[in-house]
């Protein structure tokens, strides 16, 4: 089943794609059929801990001049990057390289503390498109990627719709596709992922106790351009649906530079 | 959350679970690193603060146990000053920060040893019950400068550190202008401002007392992992 949180006529709402192929309609758990324009959309879930994966395509690792890494590269994000499906991204005025990052989010569904890779596709709930946006100017040497780079407001869009893991056939076999203002930017495949799936389950709850309502993304394959106020950003996976997001200026936010400070 | 073990309806705001850390904001922090700021992999000194996440795993309450790992001989007990979000900051000005906070509690703030912090150190600092905090939000009038607070951190009844505030780069006001210029800060958040280096070290079997006249005490026992 594929499913999004949505606010329509003064309430929050679970939608479902409505009509084939689950573009341009949804049905509201009350049987309204709305556009996808009509409603406000939320991250498909209630986002717990959110752990990103850095490099972990190879030809991404390779565009951005680094050799693969013996461990992953994990990093964390905070609430407030969160944004849904047809949400504005701000870039600040003054950077040189924003960029967009398709990737499979995978959400878990059980608790899952030391499992092993043979049991790890167990605690799945689903999957959603994440696009997690990264403001390259930002990027210092310590704790890269630091939050001000990858943690920023509204910078991590998630959606249009949970998708439930029965429905994934096999997750190590997806398309991602990225679009910039209908152009193909990004295309890569969740079977040239470094760390696979049940690889990383197994590896984070080695030393960390994932819950229901964690969510992993699993990093980014080759392909990322700069972005600009104005453009529309799309990104697809196979099976999940076309996560939408438009870049917008500071001015949109009532700021007047880059920086106050 | 089952997972997370301290109580999210203390007064006078709930605490959200969000918790985040800033790395090198005490002056004897940044000092202890200064020499290697300039080579590599860093190559140049942090221009905005460095932060971390404490991720819901590692929520604890005082009197809970923090787990040591096999493998680890000993962690790091960095005792911070948590500041707690009263109302949404976002992009705001040092002058009104201290108007969006609701109080202050004692961030313990454990860690693996790791003398590396060019990448995240999410393996390190993530594991869970790795951050008790408590033992419990202090409102910001009761808290008449929390720019010159001490904590004091006791081992086994040891005095081994003493931190203060007066010491971090970034004022309290400071860092959260700078935090909230990209990202907003939610009600119940926390923010650490910030430890001293060197960070004390403790073992399985060691308890350990934080203090600070304005905020109480928050005191966690260390043992090994089952």
């Amino acid at each position: 089943m594929m499913r999004a949180r949505v606010g329509y006529g003064g309430a929050l709402h679970e939608a479902t794609p409505a009509g084939g192929g689950g573009e341009g309609k949804l049905r509201l758990a009350d049987g309204r059929v709305l556009a996808e324009d009509q409603v406000l959309w939320l991250p498909p879930f209630e986002a717990g801990t959110v752990i990103a994966l850095g490099l972990n395509y190879a030809d991404h690792a390779k565009e951005l001049a680094f050799n693969s890494q013996e461990e992953p590269l994990v990093f964390l994000k905070g609430p407030g990057t969160l944004l849904g499906h047809r949400g504005a991204t701000r870039r600040p005025a003054g950077v040189s390289f924003m960029h967009y990052e398709c990737e499979l989010a995978v959400i878990i569904g059980r608790r899952a503390q030391r499992v092993a890779r043979a049991q790890a596709m167990q605690h799945v709930a689903g999957y959603c498109i994440a696009n997690d946006y990264a403001v390259r100017d930002y990027l210092e040497n310590w704790y890269r990627p630091n939050l001000r780079a990858k943690n920023r407001d509204g910078a991590t869009v998630l959606g249009p719709w949970f998708v439930d893991a029965e429905e994934v056939a096999d997750p190590a076999n997806l398309e991602l596709r990225t679009f910039v203002n209908g152009q193909l930017t990004q295309r890569g495949n969740t079977r040239d992922l470094i760390f696979d799936i049940p690889y990383l389950i197994e590896y984070l709850s080695s030393f960390m106790t994932l819950a229901a309502g964690d969510v992993i993304l699993t990093g980014t394959p080759q392909g990322v351009i700069n972005v600009m106020p104005g453009d529309e950003i799309v990104c697809e996976i196979d099976g999940l649906g076309r996560l939408v997001n438009t870049i917008v200026g500071d001015g949109v936010f009532g700021r007047r530079g880059d920086s106050k400070s | 959350m089952a997972l997370c073990k301290i109580p999210m309806d203390v007064a006078p705001y709930g605490l959200s679970g969000t918790v985040y850390g800033t790395l090198l904001n005490h002056r004897t922090a940044f000092a202890a690193l200064a020499g290697q700021m300039t080579l590599p992999p860093y190559n140049a000194p942090p221009r905005a603060p460095v932060l971390y996440l404490k991720p819901r795993n590692t929520l604890a309450a005082g009197g809970d146990i923090v787990e040591v790992p096999a493998a680890t001989p000993e962690l790091e007990a960095a005792a911070c000053l948590g500041i707690v979000i009263g109302r949404t900051a976002c992009n705001i000005t040092e002058a009104h920060a201290l108007d969006h906070v609701a109080g202050f509690l004692i961030v313990n703030d454990v860690s693996i040893p790791h003398p590396d912090y060019y990448r995240p150190s999410v393996r390190y600092k993530a594991r869970d019950g790795f951050c008790p905090l408590g033992p419990r939000v202090t409102a910001r009038a009761l808290v008449a400068d929390p720019d010159a607070l001490a904590i004091r951190t006791h081992v086994d009844g040891v005095l081994v550190q003493t931190m203060s505030t007066a010491e971090l780069i970034r004022s309290v006001a400071r860092l959260l202008a700078e935090v909230t210029e990209f990202m907003t800060l939610a009600p119940g958040d926390v923010l650490a401002a910030g430890a001293a280096a060197p960070a004390p070290r403790v073992r399985a079997g060691q308890t350990v007392t934080m203090e600070a006249d304005a905020l109480g005490t928050l005191i966690n026992r260390f043992a090994a992992a089952a």
